[in-house]
């Protein structure tokens, strides 16, 4: 259900870069622990669109492997469940080197061939 | 008419981070330790403040920014307590926003006298999913879960559960009755958030309130410690 939470601040996002241009794609990089679906996303990102310079844009959503690596022992590894602590030392200090992710990456915008000279 | 790529590389959330941190500015300036209190709908949080803010809180002066879809239920049930009460509605955004995010609890803030608190706890909207993404300029955040909602949680929640500083276990009393596994839901929570606080009480008995008191009091100095 955060997905509409999520797409309407990827398409505040959007907007804002997109300087009044027509926007037709954006680039989203979803990190795997966010836990973002993204059917439901896109579905979001079509309706709060509407009436900006998003609507009518695709949205391509890039999904990021959460990466893990234990401070003390260095060991990095990925997961498909969500179990923190380290395999190998049973360590809590455990930071997310990648899986975090909620970036726009970049947009693909309209424009007049007589405004790039 | 041609197209363009225009590298953005831009967490989709920065623009709420950057209105937190102005919050919390506005926070530190005027002394005052601000906690976010998320859960699920029905968890326990209004009684829990009820019991925490009631008497037997000592020379703390609290205040609360009560977040909910819409209506006064849950400030109206803090009246009693004599403090600062603001109510927050998010039903002024898309169909009422499931969250509080940084810009509606800056909103409300005007109507807060900050240098008259100590603490400010932020009840926000009742919900295990949306909550989690929007910091607000907090010092902490607690998760409320309760026994009734069963001991598999933190393992379908994973997100809230590791976007926290405290859980809080509400509604022990109830423990024998709905079959609640204390330490199955106790291995999850350190499963998806090692080493993270609990803290079992009973907001119905006053069972484990004292000890929240204790860690919110000692919350300035953490907060001191790690900056």
């Amino acid at each position: 259900m955060h997905e509409l939470s999520i797409g309407s601040a990827v398409v505040d996002t959007a907007v804002r870069h997109a300087g009044g241009r027509r926007v037709r794609t954006v680039h989203l990089r979803v990190g795997q622990l966010r836990q973002v679906i993204p059917d439901s996303l896109t579905f979001y990102f079509d309706l709060v669109s509407n009436e900006t310079v998003c609507e009518g844009a695709r949205l391509e959503v890039e999904l990021v492997p959460a990466v893990l690596r234990c401070g003390p022992c260095a060991r990095e590894w990925t997961i498909d469940v969500p179990a923190f602590r380290c395999p190998t030392c049973g360590g809590a200090h455990v930071e997310a080197l990648a899986g975090n992710e909620l970036e726009v990456e970049s947009i693909e915008v309209e424009e007049d061939t007589a405004c790039i000279a | 008419m041609h197209r363009v790529r225009v590298r953005v590389v831009e967490d989709a959330l920065d623009a709420n981070n950057t209105i937190a941190q102005a919050n919390r500015a506005d926070f530190d300036r005027a002394g005052v330790t601000v906690v976010n209190l998320m859960s699920a709908p029905g968890a326990g949080k209004t009684t829990l403040l009820e019991r925490v803010l009631g008497p037997g809180l000592g020379s703390v002066r609290a205040g609360v920014l009560e977040g909910d879809v819409a209506g006064s239920l849950d400030a109206d049930r803090l009246a009693h307590l004599h403090i600062p009460v603001v109510q927050l509605n998010t039903d002024a955004g898309f169909g009422g926003e499931c969250h509080l995010d940084a810009n509606m609890v800056r909103s409300a803030l005007p109507a807060l006298d900050l240098d008259a608190l100590d603490l400010l706890i932020v009840e926000n909207v009742g919900n295990l999913v949306c909550p989690a993404e929007f910091r607000i300029g907090e010092d902490a955040r607690i998760m409320v879960s309760s026994v009734a909602e069963g001991a598999d949680k933190p393992l379908k929640y994973p997100l809230m559960f590791r976007a926290c500083e405290l859980v809080v276990i509400n509604k022990i009393d109830l423990a024998p009755y709905v079959d609640f596994d204390m330490e199955r839901f106790l291995h999850y929570v350190d499963q998806v958030h090692p080493g993270v606080r609990t803290l079992p009480v009973s907001a119905r008995t006053g069972d484990g309130v004292d000890e929240l008191r204790d860690w919110l009091s000692r919350l300035p100095d953490r907060v001191g410690a790690t900056a």
